[in-house]
């Protein structure tokens, strides 16, 4: 089925029509009557075959700006001025009307989260089916064929049995080269991919990224690649748009931003990128000290299973023997992706569920023994801080009480010496005590996961587990929260448990790691050993998968970059 | 699945019986009885033995735990028990009421649903915001009309001003245009709102912004993503409102005058005539264990992610 004119790989003659090119945009969304401003004077230009990357904090206006492109602005947006030309012709003033029948064959889109993006109620093929549908591209038979044609080209193997599969039976990686295969569809001119990734494992990333790459290459598609992973940006991107607040810090090709970024701001956000800056440890005062205590985190040959329907169906294992030691005051990662056991393994060390067999010894004690009350107390030696700092505060408590309330479940304090205590953790948090009156919806992200830390500092606990604890933060936020972790560590004495899927983070905090697959640990060791010596085919792809190794200049001196040892 | 189905029906069997014996304690436990209500009256001068007698014949002197007994396996044999004020089987009793509420019920519910429907798709579809909210309020000024005032002003409005429907012996489908009328407005609110919401919350899902990446127009989304999700969770509410129907819509019953579940609910009330009391109760919970059977059906096939619980694991 052919649906669009043959395809031309960026060439010298078409390359000086740029197929995007946006000017002076300017887009506000309404509260109360009142309009806000939140991009201001955007411009830039996307040429035939070429991948630009609008690189961007959250609140950077770089999604905004993308779905101004294709017209799909939440209802309280508003275009306020601004051209935004399709191959030469300004799009930014046409009905919802005329903008249907370019998106989906001129303009399209890979969207961030493959979970929510298809349509559970219906099958995949039906949902690929409908971008020619929609723009009345061939015969039943046509579609049906160009729909299995498609699946393939995505890469999915046995592509008849996926049309007629529903969403929630693929996984997330099948479910992105899904939304891939509608977006290249039609062979639109430009694909926006917003955050095509971010949703995903490392190893997926890399491969959903370079499926991208190869259509793009294929068709000669352009593609606007909205991300804020900048590792992800250089590996990828021919140029680079840096967004802040709404204004484009800087622009220009890709190795030049990063050979030699202009703005501070770029410079910051170069240095805070874990996966750019290859840093040992954010800061460290001199080596680690040498473990004096023994170990507060001692696991043996932990395995849990799950019951699959009731133990009907036999069980799941889900993590298969894994055993490692955590020297007081230091810090151990977990690594894996998704399935790996590693939330898991978190869950059986703070005592949330009973390990099927294995010791685990926090402290000396071993949890698998402990129940009711002696649980409880054990509580004050081990706190969990969670992935998610917007879910994991009450939103109607103030965060004095959010504070609070684990110094009410233990001794009874008299309350002046609880808001003594809270005071002193704020401070050591590096909050300001007027947030205690707050609630957690006023916060920014890395504040409130600043009050979750704070939460589970209270009680002077002498291990943290942090699970996922700056996944969810932007870079400069997330530099700022590890930089505060290692702090508190050397001030307070913690032993952390970090659990992570960012191989590039854990390489900046950790000690130690243990890196498991499929419940099983393949490597583990001092991150030194592991990533210079990785010891299973696995841990090398991960390696491999970091973000940002492509266009990593040798440009930097300053003092905590140090070699990828390759 | 037949697991599944077992299971559920086992459930069912369980609410039922909890059902009728609540109503059954709760009955006995009121004060006075429908035989004294009955024979108690001066003018019949009964003497004290002779009402102990009739006692006696109705059974109203074994002991409790003997009547339940008993009560419970005439039920199971389909025996309903007779009517102390009518003087005929409860079951005959029933079965002439039930005719008049199922046709009053079903259409009621319908035309709620076309009325909730319409007014869902034009709250989502119309393109002029002011209009679209003042859509979005009608559900709250429906569901906040009285039925009794409703049904009055109905009567007053097409029988006595435009005279489109008589009052008096009307036809045997005319006489249920203004009951369902009646009924349909104010069951159909909450169905609205429901449906209102759910389509606003669909209209938010990633999955939409992928369709109108795609090209679809507003409405092409609306009837193709939105619809059937958003139909999904509208399904249990609207299971409730028509088994609430099926137990008898009593004042739409007692204003038009309709001779229904409602109807005979009221009378046996006033009566205090148990053994047609512990009819309805059962037949109530039947109708509502029935119509929630049917609902938790019907998900798996519209929802396919409820067909089967192995992927979940994988």
């Amino acid at each position: 089925m052919s649906t669009a004119t043959a395809p031309h790989p960026a060439s010298a003659a078409n390359a000086d029509l740029p197929v995007l090119e946006i000017n002076n945009l300017a887009v506000s969304y309404r509260s109360n009557n009142d309009f806000q401003r939140v991009v201001h004077n955007v411009s830039l230009q996307v040429r035939p075959g070429e991948i630009v990357a609008l690189v961007g904090e959250s609140g950077s206006g770089k999604t905004t700006t993308a779905q101004a492109v294709i017209g799909l602005l939440a209802e309280n947006g508003r275009l306020e001025s601004g051209a935004i030309r399709l191959n030469g012709t300004d799009i930014a003033g046409w009905s919802e009307k005329r903008l249907d029948t370019i998106r989906g064959s001129k303009i399209s889109l890979i969207p961030q989260d493959p979970t929510g993006s298809l349509n559970p109620v219906k099958t995949i093929g039906t949902q690929v089916a409908e971008v020619f549908q929609i723009h009345r591209r061939g015969t039943r038979a046509e579609i049906e064929a160009g729909v299995i044609d498609l699946l393939a080209r995505v890469g999915l193997s046995q592509p008849e049995l996926r049309a007629r599969q529903y969403p929630h039976e693929l996984s997330g990686g099948m479910r992105q080269r899904v939304l891939i295969a509608i977006a290249v569809a039609m062979r639109p001119a430009l694909i926006i991919a917003d955050e095509p990734t971010s949703a995903l494992d490392v190893t997926v990333q890399q491969r959903i990224l370079d499926l991208i790459d190869g259509l793009r290459e294929e068709y000669g598609t352009a593609v606007l690649l909205v991300t804020h992973d900048l590792g992800v940006a250089a590996d990828r991107a021919d140029h680079l748009v840096v967004l802040k607040g709404g204004r484009v810090q800087e622009q220009g090709p890709t190795a030049e931003i990063l050979a030699s970024p202009r703005s501070d701001y770029t410079r910051k956000l170069l240095a805070d990128a874990p996966s750019l800056a290859k840093a040992q440890r954010v800061k460290r005062a001199g080596p680690r000290p040498a473990p004096e205590g023994g170990h507060a985190i001692v696991v043996e040959d932990l395995v849990q299973d799950f019951p699959l329907d009731r133990g009907r169906r036999g069980a799941f294992r889900a993590v298969d023997g894994i055993s490692f030691k955590v020297a007081r005051g230091t810090t151990h990662a977990v690594v894996g992706e998704s399935g790996s056991g590693k939330t898991t393994t978190a869950r059986s060390v703070v005592g949330f569920q009973k390990p099927t067999s294995g010791r685990i010894l926090v402290d000396g004690v071993d949890v698998t023994t402990l129940r009711g009350e002696a649980l409880r107390q054990f509580r004050r030696t081990i706190q969990l801080v969670y992935q998610n700092p917007f879910a994991s505060l009450d939103p109607l408590q103030t965060i004095y009480q959010i504070i609070e309330e684990p110094l009410l479940n233990f001794d009874p304090l008299p309350r002046e010496e609880r808001a003594r205590k809270i005071h002193a953790i704020l401070d050591r948090v590096r909050l300001p005590q007027s947030v205690l009156t707050r609630r957690p919806r006023t916060l920014s992200g890395g504040q409130r996961q600043r009050v979750a830390l704070a939460r589970a500092l209270v009680l002077e606990p002498q291990v943290l587990v942090l699970d996922e604890a700056v996944s969810a933060l932007d870079v400069t936020v997330q530099a700022q929260i590890l930089g505060l972790l290692d702090e508190l560590q050397q001030a307070l004495g913690l032993t952390y448990l970090f659990i992570s899927h960012d191989l590039a983070v854990v390489r900046q905090i950790s000690d130690t790691v243990s890196v498991l697959y499929n419940g099983r640990q393949v490597d583990s060791g001092t991150v030194e050993d592991v990533f210079l010596r990785p010891g299973s085919p696995y841990t090398r792809e991960l390696i491999g998968a970091i973000a940002g190794q492509r266009n990593l200049p040798m440009m930097n001196t300053s003092n905590h970059f140090v070699g990828t040892g390759q | 699945m037949s697991r599944y189905v077992i299971g559920r029906i086992g459930q069912a069997v369980i609410v039922l019986w909890a059902a009728f014996t609540a109503s059954f304690i709760l009955l006995q436990a009121l004060p006075g009885d429908a035989i004294l209500i009955k024979f108690l009256n001066p003018e019949l001068g009964l003497g004290p033995e002779q009402i102990a007698e009739i006692r006696a014949s109705y059974g109203a002197d074994i002991p409790l735990w003997a009547q339940y007994l008993h009560t419970v396996s005439n039920f199971l044999s389909g025996d309903f028990g007779y009517s102390v004020q009518a003087g005929v089987p409860v079951g005959d009793l029933l079965l002439a009421s039930l005719p008049s509420t199922l046709w009053l019920a079903t259409l009621g519910f319908l035309l709620a649903l076309v009325v909730a429907i319409s007014l869902s798709v034009a709250s989502a579809l119309l393109p002029l915001s002011w209009l679209r909210s003042s859509i979005q309020s009608l559900p709250s000024l429906f569901v906040a009309t009285p039925v009794f005032w409703l049904g009055i002003l109905l009567i007053q409005i097409f029988s006595f001003q435009l005279k489109l429907v008589p009052v008096i012996s009307p036809g045997p489908w005319e006489g249920f245009v203004l009951p369902v009328l009646t009924l349909a407005i104010p069951i159909s609110a909450p169905l609205a709102q429901v449906l209102m919401r759910n389509i606003d919350n669909v209209m938010t899902e990633p999955f939409v912004a992928v369709a109108r990446a795609k090209g679809a127009s507003r409405s092409w989304v609306l009837w193709k993503h939105v619809a059937k999700n958003a139909l999904l969770p509208t399904m249990t509410i609207g299971g409730i409102l028509f088994g609430e129907l099926l137990a008898g819509a009593v004042v739409t019953e007692a204003v038009f005058g309709l001779n229904g579940i409602g109807g005979l609910t009221q009378r046996s009330v006033g009566h205090q005539d148990i053994a047609v009391l512990q009819a309805l109760v059962v037949f109530s919970a039947a109708a509502f264990v029935l119509i929630n059977l049917v609902v938790d059906l019907l998900y798996p096939v519209f929802d396919p992610r409820l067909r089967s619980r192995e992927g979940a694991v994988a």
